[in-house]
């Protein structure tokens, strides 16, 4: 079931996702050769809970901490710790939040001072994908369109797109119906109906598609080490198109 | 945050247990308690111990799946 949500609980999300879009500008700011990930995930909690909120992945199914932070060739759910960022370095930020109840979902890759030029192609074709996708979404057309487009975009440009993650709905639970995946045929899965609220984020990867999970079975890596991009935004549906909550 | 798609192994029943749930022993060791998928109890699919089939495992918990196909 997917649940409908009505104006004044997107009102809620909205709330919760302009927290999100906060703590990715703070994130922004703050990502420079030489900080720690973990010095990342303690400024983006402080801001968070001195927001009147409460960051959403802590204690998710265990997980330890307030953001994922995936360097390199670390997908998504990348642990922060004493890793220290280095000049040339992408960080993906996945940042939840909790207010009134009410939660959204974000991330951004960052670059770290200079990037080569195939690494900056990777994050803005997967930034480009991700606007691909929520430019389909309005009432009445499939799921799969949005996963079409994004694939389109992101393999077009002659990258990878992850088939093991996909994108989830959101709103009084982190992951609730359905699977919002990155990949598929077009004019498949559910109908969209104005108040679904999706968050939607491609993960792309300059090798090959496939990832695997390491022992401290968070933190998903590309199996040929090559880098990956991760965007994202909780979006709601409505009979124009999608109404952005995390900006 | 990523949600994890459901992960489908293959492994062999090694007990049978009430309500329609059975420990299945996994290809890579791990033992896991499942239950037959919906769809299979709707078209009666037996299964029995020593059966091979096809098991989703929650990638949140590696202690529980669903049966989703049975070898012939």
């Amino acid at each position: 079931m997917i649940k409908i949500r009505s104006r004044d609980e997107i009102k809620l999300i909205r709330e919760s996702g302009r927290l999100v879009a906060g703590a990715l500008d703070l994130a922004a700011q703050l990502v420079a050769p030489g900080i720690e990930t973990g010095a990342l995930d303690k400024e983006i909690e402080d801001y968070i809970i001195g927001h009147g909120a409460t960051p959403e992945f802590k204690g998710f199914h265990g997980y330890p901490a307030a953001i994922c932070a995936s360097v390199n060739e670390e997908v998504v759910h990348g642990i922060p710790g004493t890793r220290a960022l280095r000049n040339g370095d992408i960080i993906g930020i996945d940042v939840g939040v909790r207010k009134n109840g009410y939660v959204a979902d974000g991330a951004r890759t960052f670059a770290v001072g200079g990037i080569t030029e195939t690494t900056e192609l990777l994050v803005s074709v997967t930034k480009r994908a991700l606007d691909a996708g929520i430019s389909v979404v309005r009432e009445g057309v499939h799921l799969t369109d949005v996963s079409h487009a994004i694939q389109q975009v992101a393999e077009g440009a002659g990258f990878s797109v992850v088939r093991e993650l996909a994108g989830h709905g959101v709103g009084t639970e982190l992951h609730e119906p359905p699977e919002v995946p990155n990949y598929g045929n077009p004019g498949m899965g559910p109908v969209l109906k104005a108040g679904m609220i999706l968050a939607i984020e491609p993960m792309v990867n300059a090798g090959v598609p496939g990832v695997e999970t390491l022992a401290d079975n968070w933190t998903v890596v590309t199996v040929d080490r090559h880098r990956s991009a991760h965007f994202e935004h909780t979006i709601a549906v409505t009979a124009k198109g999608a109404d952005i909550l995390t900006q | 945050m990523a949600k994890q798609k459901g992960i489908t192994v293959e492994g062999v029943v090694v007990e049978a247990l009430p309500n329609a749930m059975f420990r299945v022993e996994l290809d890579n060791g791990h033992k896991v308690l499942a239950h037959i998928s919906g769809k299979m109890r709707m078209h009666y699919i037996k299964i029995l111990p020593g059966d091979r089939v096809t098991v989703e495992v929650s990638p949140y918990d590696w202690s529980r799946g669903r049966i989703t196909y049975r070898y012939k």
